[in-house]
């Protein structure tokens, strides 16, 4: 059995280059979120160069030029460690969340897959790469060992049986992580490599030490009986960005949008898997009316920020960061945020993706991402309410349907008719005569001859009713506030002149209203 | 430069575009699909895939009819259809009693024509439709005319090599030489049970008089399939175009009516005849 360890050095700053690629090659300097005395606990390589050290003040690292400051956000690297979990279990199914930045996964069975361990290495540190994180990879048949190697070598990094105390011998013990008080008394005894320690006599090192120190020893000399503590995966992914300046427009918000999608998209198809949902989240900039008191003439401190939510479903599963973009910049298109936007949140629920196999029997259907596309531009011009299928609703009320979301899925899975079957039903269906409605229905007025529509004018056209049938009664729903009772009739109405309106209409008289309507024609 | 080497010039220049561009190709004919109206697939011998064709006829004339016939083969051969409704007139209820299954229908519900061409062009641009209705029946005809015929032109050519079936729905004729088949309808008659009952009662209920449908002419304007021969201007007068079918069209009250037991039906007549004989 052989264990594979994967270490991110620096990985706060990583994190952060992660969230913002651009700072890569630039000094970048990071802070602790403990206000008010904001201290350096990270620097990029450009900026050590510069002169910056862990533990200055925000005040003095102002005073580099160049240097680019960020506070630590605790959310980007709870990120960038789920996409190194999801690097893991893009390789391995047995992966154990071991600590922030280093992950271990069991590498048993992996060589008929992905060849030797060095190739297993080097796929991880490709994957990890792909995801926005570089990483060191150790493989040992001891989990410890491999931990501490990866913490390290930059790797890929394999260790045969027995070799292990070798291997760790000129380490610094501090990577052992010993506790402050064993620390303190491994520096008095002169202990600084891991081969040091494990030279000591375990038996007078229990007894001046204790127990820690006897684990540290069996670990430094390569014989740790750490077991796997096996993590669960989740098919929940999130992402987010924390904006210096707060953005309004929707052009540069597309932009920070598809930044985060990749790395949705990314974290998700390498666990093969396809995004279903996407949960937004913007926490909007207060304005400044609100933000200012103009009675007391003084500025509000810390005014709570509001927020926008926008969640976008999917009929099928799909990993096109940019096909989730366009539906999304769409959704926001309909319905923006009402204040610039300084932080976002991106979450994505995952499942299986589909793989629909195409025949020659099946008959044609739009494609599912496509229709989806289509679908809501078409929302973007005529209401996302206006599109999509009738669903009729259990009621004697006329009219009586509702919209519902036209998913093509469904079309397309019904493969079970056959095409003959199909065919034989065309014939079935007998030509009935279609109505077109009226919405809103046109208020008409109607002259009664002994209790029957003689004469029917609306919009200044008066027809001559020719033949009439009815009243229709319908009522329902009296139970309720939106009762309805009316009386229909059909009549054949006849028009002089030139108008090319003479046909079969439906008129209603509305009980409760006392008013006549057209509600629609027959054609 | 001779012949020969010009047309190798042409050749190879137009070489991974044209597929021999001095072959010449016929244009095959496109597949058609039934309209669901026995009479109509007779005179028109169906509806064209990769063409637009037109249904035209004032209000009443049964354009709508034929349409959601045609739009019920299609969902019935399992087939996604879209219908982009210009003015929201469209009859769920009465479209499924017609055999429309309404899951396979999108829907799109506009309240302006601008609206309504935008849509359908974003649906034939998407593909993957059986069958895409542009219903434009309850725009007056001269806002319908107002459409310039570049967009007929965008629309055509967005439909041409597919298999979807674009029909157009409209009082008058708008797309003129992009519609590969032009269909006139217009209403001849209107059948009713009984002549108009006259009663002396408010909401008494006319059993007797019941709509049962109505029966319509269709004349084929223009047919790329079935191109008819011109005419001359001396037989012009009362003459009836060999492109002239008539169908029938039934009410959901006739079927009912029909549907109805015998007991059921003299109760009807009892009480007709009670009705008119009142002593």
């Amino acid at each position: 059995m052989a264990f594979c360890a994967i270490f991110v050095p620096d990985f706060l700053l990583q994190a952060a280059f992660r969230s913002e690629p651009a700072l890569r090659n630039r000094p970048l300097v990071l802070l602790d979120e403990t206000a008010p005395m904001f201290r350096v606990i990270a620097a990029s390589e450009a900026a050590r160069q510069l002169g910056v050290t862990a533990g200055l003040t925000k005040a003095a690292v102002a005073e580099f030029p160049g240097a680019q400051i960020r506070l630590r956000n605790r959310e980007q690297e709870a990120a960038a460690h789920s996409a190194l979990l999801d690097a893991a279990w893009s390789v391995s199914p047995r992966v154990e969340n071991t600590a922030i930045g280093l992950v271990t996964m069991d590498g048993a069975g992996l060589t008929t897959l992905f060849g030797s361990y060095e190739e297993i290495g080097l796929q991880l540190q490709s994957r990890c790469l792909d995801l926005g994180l570089y990483v060191h990879v150790a493989v040992s048949e001891n989990l410890e060992t491999a931990c501490i190697v990866a913490c390290a070598h930059r790797g890929p990094t394999i260790i045969s049986a027995g070799q292990e105390a070798q291997f760790l011998k000129p380490l610094p013990v501090d990577l052992l992580a010993p506790s402050e008080e064993l620390a303190e008394v491994l520096r008095h005894w002169g202990i600084t490599s891991c081969g040091a320690l494990a030279s000591l006599p375990v038996l007078s090192l229990s007894e001046c030490v204790g127990q820690e120190g006897v684990r540290l020893h069996a670990i430094a000399s390569g014989k740790g009986k750490h077991a796997l503590i096996l993590a669960k995966p989740a098919h929940e992914f999130e992402e987010c960005l924390e904006l210096d300046d707060a953005v309004e427009e929707l052009e540069p918000l597309s932009f920070l949008l598809g930044r985060l999608l990749d790395q949705l998209c990314a974290r998700v198809a390498a666990r093969a898997l396809a995004v279903r949902t996407i949960r937004l989240k913007f926490e909007l900039q207060p304005a400044f009316e609100e933000a200012f008191d103009a009675s007391r003439e003084v500025l509000r401190v810390k005014q709570p920020a509001g927020t926008f939510h926008c969640l976008l479903s999917l009929p099928r599963p799909t990993q096109d960061a940019k096909l989730l973009l366009k539906l999304l910049r769409l959704r926001l298109q309909d319905k923006p945020p009402n204040a610039p936007v300084q932080k976002l949140w991106m979450r994505a629920d995952a499942d299986r993706p589909l793989a629909v196999q195409g025949g020659l029997f099946i008959p044609v259907a739009p494609d599912p991402d496509k229709l989806e596309l289509t679908l809501a531009r078409i929302a973007s011009v005529v209401g996302e309410n206006n599109v999509g299928s009738a669903e009729l609703l259990d009621s004697y009320r006329p009219d009586a349907f509702r919209m519902q979301k036209f998913g093509a899925a469904g079309v397309a899975s019904q493969k079970a008719v056959s095409v003959a079957s199909a065919e034989n039903s065309e014939e079935l269906h007998k030509a009935k005569i279609g109505f077109r409605y009226f919405r809103p229905p046109l208020h008409a007025y109607v002259d009664l001859d002994e209790g029957q529509p003689a004469r029917v004018s609306w919009k200044g056209n008066i027809g001559k009713v020719v033949h009439a049938s009815g009243p229709w009664r319908l009522s329902g729903q009296w139970w309720e506030e939106h009762s309805w009772h009316e009386d229909a009739w059909e009549v054949e109405l006849s028009f002089t002149g030139k108008t090319p309106l003479s046909g079969t209409y439906q008129v209603v008289f509305d009980v409760s209203q006392k008013k006549w309507f057209v509600r629609g024609c027959y054609d | 430069m001779s012949v020969s080497s010009l047309r190798l010039h042409v050749e190879s220049a137009l070489a991974g575009r044209v597929v021999s561009p001095f072959r010449f190709r016929e244009a095959s004919a496109p597949e058609v699909v039934p309209t669901g109206i026995a009479a109509l697939d007779e005179l028109t011998g169906g509806l064209p895939r990769g063409c637009l064709t037109e249904i035209c006829g004032p209000p009443c004339s049964g354009k709508t009819s034929i349409l959601q016939s045609a739009l019920a083969a299609r969902t019935q051969a399992t087939e996604a259809c879209a219908l982009v409704d210009a003015q929201d007139g469209f009859d769920p209820v009465g479209a499924q009693q017609s055999g429309i299954e309404l899951s396979r229908l999108l829907w799109v519900r506009c309240q302006r024509i601008n609206q309504a061409l935008r849509c359908v062009d974003l649906l034939l641009h998407g593909g993957g439709f059986g069958l895409v209705a542009l219903d434009l029946g309850d725009i007056p005809a001269r806002l319908a005319r107002q459409v310039q015929l570049n967009v007929w032109f965008r629309m055509r050519r967005a439909v041409e090599d597919t298999s979807t079936v674009f029909v157009v729905l409209a009082q008058e004729t708008n797309a003129k030489s992009c519609a590969s088949l032009v269909l006139r309808v217009e209403k001849e008659a209107t059948a009713w049970s009984l002549p108009t009952q006259k009663t002396e009662r408010h909401a008494v209920h006319t059993l007797g008089c019941l709509l049962d449908g109505s029966a319509h002419s269709a004349e084929m304007v223009r047919s790329f399939l079935r191109r008819q021969k011109p005419l001359s201007i001396d037989r012009a007068k009362n003459y009836e175009p060999a492109g002239t079918g008539h169908f029938q069209l039934s009410s959901d009250q006739q079927l009912k009516e029909k549907e109805l037991s015998e007991t059921e039906m003299q109760t009807v007549e009892i009480f007709e005849k009670r009705r008119q004989n009142p002593g």
